[in-house]
């Protein structure tokens, strides 16, 4: 990646008790999407609010573009925020609004004029301008305040759930929009958001938080495809979860023992040894099941059969009450809500994760 | 806005609620109107030999007005209405927008603390600003005990006095129209402000200023016109040296027994007042209207 344009080292804040972020480090490229992603109350929005100046960490060096910026005001960062309610000026024009930092920055007004309107262009509200914010519906609102957030041309722009009160199709939309902006104005974007789906459309790199923490720092492939922790496999994407123990290591491959049979899995690199407990992450599409008796695999009733999106969810239940989940394209399957089967899945499509959180215990 | 909102009157025009509205309609004109409109009669009349009035077209009343002695009253009662006013606005807008970023417990509390003294009537609260104020009262034996003064000051029927009293008396309602502005802002415009690139003055100016200046207007107007009337204030702190628009009337309708002449001033005074209120109308309205572009 390009030069490093910002820095967190080592993030701590506490509100009283309560350790809201415990020593979060990032180093972001220019030009590069990061998605923090999280439910809410996981740390998120007050790393964003760190990173504009609106909150002070109590440990640890925010570095924006070589300089430490931990302790200056957030009217001296070249950061700008796109707040989750928009928070446009109400007493003041779209226009106004866009042109607020220019204007503070006394720049002559035909000069702000013409920025106001290439932002508005931007964001495809030409002709917008003279209308007060109440007049405008959600969505130009929040294409406002992202005019409003770009006229400046930050080096960072930081969002939070900027779609989060959209609905579903307007956001989708949205998200290509963004995507295409971002890529257009080669600015850094920061973006906040608890929608996994958002995170894997639209980032160059997610860091899934938790309890003030990332749990891991990835590409959208290697957070859904390698998670770290079953928190991680959970959270993006939904994946199966079970434990077992390792029976034995062959090469690369592991055979794991679950309740009600066998299972394989990948090394991916960690040390096993026989014996050592395990928990696994598999994807529900890789999630394969037959009726044959005889076949290996681990031993399952059919719960729930369930057709939705267009995909086809099968609810199991192993012997020792873990549900696993398989999906299928179409509607058609062989089993009805009773039967009894055996699920496989192939050695690469089975993750070891807490591997590090196991080996402490 | 405006487009949202015509189609709103339509439904309100059409469900006929004016039935229920007529008791409301029928207070207004017997306890609102109709003694209003019998001042207005009252202030063309003219006056009775001995009492009451007689029933005669004049217009002597209003160009008495004019006469220096009560025209000096309406131009002093201004000046003490208006340095009221602005004491008012220096300490009460720093109140109220303090009190609205106090946490919700300490809301309740100072809420309480403004309204204990208005259980008391406002006659005796103001006898007591006498014994502070009055020669070796509170005040003089507190300055001169701390060596600050030697003798007393002899504040009370002074000038200084009344506008202590006026500010006493009117500044709950600046304190409260610009709390509940300022209740009602969302501070993540300030941080927006601040993100953008402004000082925490400029933001100040340029968002906390604007968005509370209906409240402090209409603080403006609760306090300038009474300031303008509350005569028993300037009578029981001024003496008679301060004389109030509202101290003329009553001398002229209770003393004097000048009944149209105090109904005259009062038609004046109440068209003053009506041009304010238009003016805050028009100022409030602009705000809402232009951005600073």
């Amino acid at each position: 990646m390009g030069e490093t344009i910002l820095e967190l080292q080592n993030i701590a804040k506490h509100f009283g008790d309560t350790d809201v972020l415990n020593g979060i480090s990032i180093s972001i490229s220019k030009g590069e999407f990061i998605t923090l992603l999280g439910p809410s109350g996981c740390g998120k929005t007050t790393t964003l609010r760190i990173i504009a100046g609106l909150e002070t960490p109590d440990e640890g060096r925010v570095i924006l573009n070589g300089q430490d910026v931990t302790d200056s005001e957030p009217n001296k960062r070249d950061v700008n925020t796109v707040f989750q309610n928009y928070a446009l000026f109400p007493h003041m024009t779209v226009a106004a609004n866009i042109g607020y930092s220019l204007k503070l920055k006394k720049r002559p007004k035909d000069e702000i004029k013409k920025a106001v309107d290439d932002a508005l262009a931007l964001v495809q509200l030409s002709g917008y301008g003279k209308r007060m914010p109440a007049e405008l519906s959600g969505g130009q609102r929040q294409r406002v305040a992202i005019a409003r957030a770009v006229v400046n041309r930050p080096s960072v722009l930081l969002l939070d759930e900027p779609l989060g009160a959209l609905d579903l199709q307007l956001r989708r939309q949205m998200q290509l929009e963004l995507k295409a902006l971002q890529k257009q104005l080669g600015i850094t974007f920061i973006y906040i958001t608890h929608d996994q789906e958002e995170a894997l459309n639209m980032s160059d790199r997610i860091a899934v938080m938790k309890d003030g923490r990332f749990e891991q720092l990835g590409t959208p492939a290697e957070v859904y495809d390698s998670p770290r922790t079953s928190y991680v496999a959970r959270f993006v994407g939904t994946a199966n979860v079970l434990t077992g123990t390792v029976e034995a290591v062959e090469g690369d491959v592991l055979k794991v023992a679950c309740a009600g049979g066998c299972a394989g899995a990948l090394r991916r690199g960690y040390s096993f040894t026989p014996g050592a407990p395990i928990t696994l992450a598999v994807r529900s599409e890789h999630v394969e099941f037959t009726k044959d008796p005889a076949a290996c695999g681990i031993a399952a009733v059919i719960r729930e059969k369930t057709f939705a999106g267009g995909m086809l969810r099968i609810a199991l239940e192993l012997s020792d009450g873990t549900t696993l989940i398989a999906s299928r394209h179409g509607i058609d399957m062989d089993v009805q809500t009773g039967d009894a089967v055996r699920v496989t899945w192939a050695p690469a499509s089975a993750v070891p994760v807490d591997v590090e959180a196991e080996e402490a215990k | 806005m405006k487009a949202a909102a015509t189609p709103l009157k339509k439904k309100k025009k059409q469900s006929g609620v004016w039935l229920t509205l007529l008791p409301l309609y029928l207070f207004t004109l017997v306890f609102v109107a109709g003694p209003l409109v019998y001042m207005f009669v009252l202030s063309f009349q003219t006056r009775a030999e001995v009492w009451g009035v007689v029933n005669q077209f004049t217009l002597d009343n209003y160009k008495n007005i004019f006469q220096p002695v009560y025209l000096n009253t309406f131009v002093e009662s201004f000046k003490l209405a208006l340095t009221s006013t602005l004491l008012i606005c220096a300490i009460g807008y720093p109140f109220g927008y303090f009190m609205a970023k106090l946490p919700a417990q300490w809301k309740k509390r100072v809420m309480l603390l403004l309204m204990i003294p208005f259980w008391t009537s406002s006659l005796i609260r103001l006898y007591g600003w006498i014994i502070i104020f009055r020669a070796n009262g509170t005040l003089d034996k507190l300055l001169m005990g701390l060596g600050l003064t030697d003798g007393p000051l002899k504040l009370l029927y002074t000038y200084p006095a009344v506008v202590v009293g006026m500010v006493y008396a009117l500044l709950q309602f600046m304190i409260l129209a610009v709390y509940s502005s300022a209740e009602k802002m969302d501070w993540s415009l300030v941080e927006a402000a601040r993100d953008l690139g402004a000082t925490p003055l400029k933001a100040f100016l340029t968002v906390t200023l604007k968005l509370t200046l209906p409240g402090l207007l209409s603080g403006v107007i609760l306090t300038f016109i009474p300031s303008m009337g509350l005569f028993f204030i300037a009578d029981i702190l001024g003496g008679n040296k301060v004389v109030l628009v509202g101290s003329l009337i009553q001398d002229q309708l209770m003393k004097a027994h000048n009944w149209p002449f105090a109904a005259a001033l009062s038609v004046v005074l109440m068209i003053l007042t009506s041009l304010m209120i238009s003016l805050y109308k028009r100022v409030t309205h602009t705000t809402e209207l232009e951005g600073i572009l």
